[in-house]
């Protein structure tokens, strides 16, 4: 177990944290506009809050009728 | 992407939805006229009228519960249960269930007020009930989850809306804060009393590990899942980019949790431990900024709905306050400018930018949106939301300009060395310095609550004429084509 007392020295992992946090974030924004393909996908489902709309549901007050 | 068409409210439970969004209106008064009362009393301490039972101590943990947990809560579990189901296109997974969460949502802030006035608390800011009142909140809140994830388990869409996700992260981020931070003994099975598992400096990192993180997952992560629904449906477009709000969540979900030390700057919390917090927070500022940009950009191409769109200029003045508390945060949490501003009224009035601006203005515009669509009407009055608008928007500019005043001046003044080296000033000086300030603070809450008062007469009257026209249908097509 004197493996673990490597993990106990802040010089060891503070630039471990930072190498995970790091790549983590570089894989989120490579996932999310790395592909074409996905971004088109992913852009799709901007209008899903509009999917159940019903007729007329932009007219919210009285005036506008 | 599933297509599924509108088959009518009954698909939803939109009853529970109308309990709590009628709820949060009635906390938001009810939260704000208590704001305004202990801001006057600091301003006129008269009213205190030497009662404990009147007192700021006891009354503004009523205020803050009332507002945070009563208004902004309601509003949360309002909203939360609408979009859910809408962008799910399922019904909530059980009634019971969120009746439940109704009944012992409201119960629970009924019973913290009343403790507050009585005169227990823990004495932990935003967490001030004692463990009664903890417990019944966890069994609450775990309902919640559960209800809410049930739903989505059971959705016919198969993509999850962002909107979603931040609700979600509130969800969970909030029942670990809430379980970390309340671990209490109890003095006794019958007593109110509790002491705090941790003690010292670890009691105050905890506490303060809770206290951000209740801003960042209560006040702005579900706040945003509002805004991700909210602002497009109003708008009538998307939002601007999908993928920036994924960005946006998980940079947000995962620097929040770190920021809570930047409140114990100078204290006997390592060093280290605070200025971690404070790169957090500098970070922090760019995921904060691109969700604003994500929401105001929404309306690119339709500014014109500022003109004409009472509603959506409420949301959009949230996002500018957003936008514009998430910069100043990040300021205060650098060490030295702490230095200036910690333990003064700047830091009530950078709360108060972000409570006022942001969260209690996209709560209005959502639920302006929202409300006339439950009772399956249009809102009663265009003229009343746009005094509502101006007052509100007064109001805080007045709040928070009367708090920087206020701030600095007591930061400057605390800070003031004679030529001898001695504190220029008294304490007492420093008080007597604020009290324009302090009248001014409460005359900006008296426009505020004044605006809040108007909604609720509307919403009222909306709500009134939504029942009268379903049940005369004839006679409400005959009103409206006459005012057509």
């Amino acid at each position: 177990m004197e493996w673990l007392m490597w993990f106990s020295k802040p010089e060891n992992t503070k630039p471990l944290a930072l190498i995970i946090f790091f790549v983590t974030f570089i894989g989120i924004v490579i996932y999310v506009y790395g592909s074409k393909k996905r971004s088109a996908q992913l852009e799709s489902y901007r209008d899903i809050p509009f999917l159940d709309d019903r007729p007329g549901d932009q007219d919210d007050t009285k005036d506008k009728q | 992407m599933a297509v599924t068409a509108y088959s009518g409210a009954e698909q939803y439970n939109f009853d529970i939805v109308k309990k709590f969004a009628v709820m949060s209106l009635v906390w938001a008064v009810v939260g704000m006229s208590v704001g305004v009362y202990i801001a006057a009393e600091l301003a006129w301490p008269f009213l205190n009228f030497d009662s404990p039972y009147f007192s700021f101590g006891r009354f503004r943990p009523v205020h803050t519960s009332a507002v945070i947990f009563g208004f902004g809560g309601s509003a949360l579990f309002a909203t939360s249960y609408y979009v859910v189901q809408r962008t799910c296109q399922a019904r909530l997974f059980s009634d019971g269930m969120a009746s439940f969460t109704f009944w012992g949502w409201q119960t629970i802030i009924v019973l913290a007020a009343l403790s507050y006035v009585m005169g227990y608390s823990q004495g932990r800011e935003y967490a001030e009930m004692e463990w009664p009142i903890d417990l019944l909140i966890e069994v609450v809140w775990v309902a919640y989850l559960i209800l809410y994830v049930g739903t989505i388990m059971r959705r016919k869409q198969p993509h999850i809306y962002v909107a979603n996700w931040f609700y979600l992260s509130f969800i969970l981020a909030t029942a670990l804060l809430h379980t970390f931070n309340n671990l209490a003994v109890p003095v006794d099975l019958f007593s109110m009393k509790s002491y705090s598992l941790f003690s010292g400096t670890q009691d105050a990192m905890v506490q303060w590990w809770y206290g951000h993180n209740a801003v960042g997952f209560f006040l702005t992560a579900a706040f945003l899942g509002m805004m991700y629904y909210f602002v497009p449906k109003q708008a009538g477009r998307p939002i601007y980019s999908y993928r920036l709000s994924v960005v946006h969540f998980w940079a947000l979900s995962f620097m929040y949790m770190w920021v809570g030390a930047h409140h114990l700057h100078w204290t006997a919390l390592p060093d280290w431990t605070s200025s971690l917090a404070a790169a957090f927070s500098i970070l922090l500022l760019m995921p904060s900024w691109g969700g604003m940009i994500n929401g105001i950009m929404t309306l690119s191409g339709a500014w014109d709905k500022l003109r004409t769109d009472p509603v959506m200029r409420f949301m959009i003045v949230a996002l500018s306050f957003y936008g514009m508390s998430t910069f100043e945060g990040p300021m205060m949490s650098l060490k030295e400018v702490n230095a200036l501003s910690h333990y003064t009224d700047w830091t009530v009035g950078h709360v108060h930018s972000g409570a006022l601006g942001w969260v209690a203005m996209i709560s209005f515009g959502s639920l302006y949106h929202m409300m006339p669509r439950l009772w399956d009407t249009t809102l009663y009055s265009r003229k009343l939301i746009e005094w509502h608008f101006w007052l509100a928007t007064i109001g805080i500019v007045l709040y928070i300009v009367a708090m920087w005043i206020s701030g600095i001046t007591q930061g400057l003044m605390w800070r003031a060395f004679d030529e001898f080296g001695n504190l220029q000033y008294s304490f007492v000086e420093s008080v007597a310095a604020m009290m324009p300030f302090y009248a001014m603070r409460a005359i900006g809450g008296m426009f505020f609550l004044t605006g809040t008062v108007l909604m609720a007469i509307n919403i009222f009257m909306t709500i009134r004429q939504g029942k009268r026209e379903s049940a005369a249908p004839d006679a409400g097509l005959a009103v409206r084509m006459a005012q057509a």
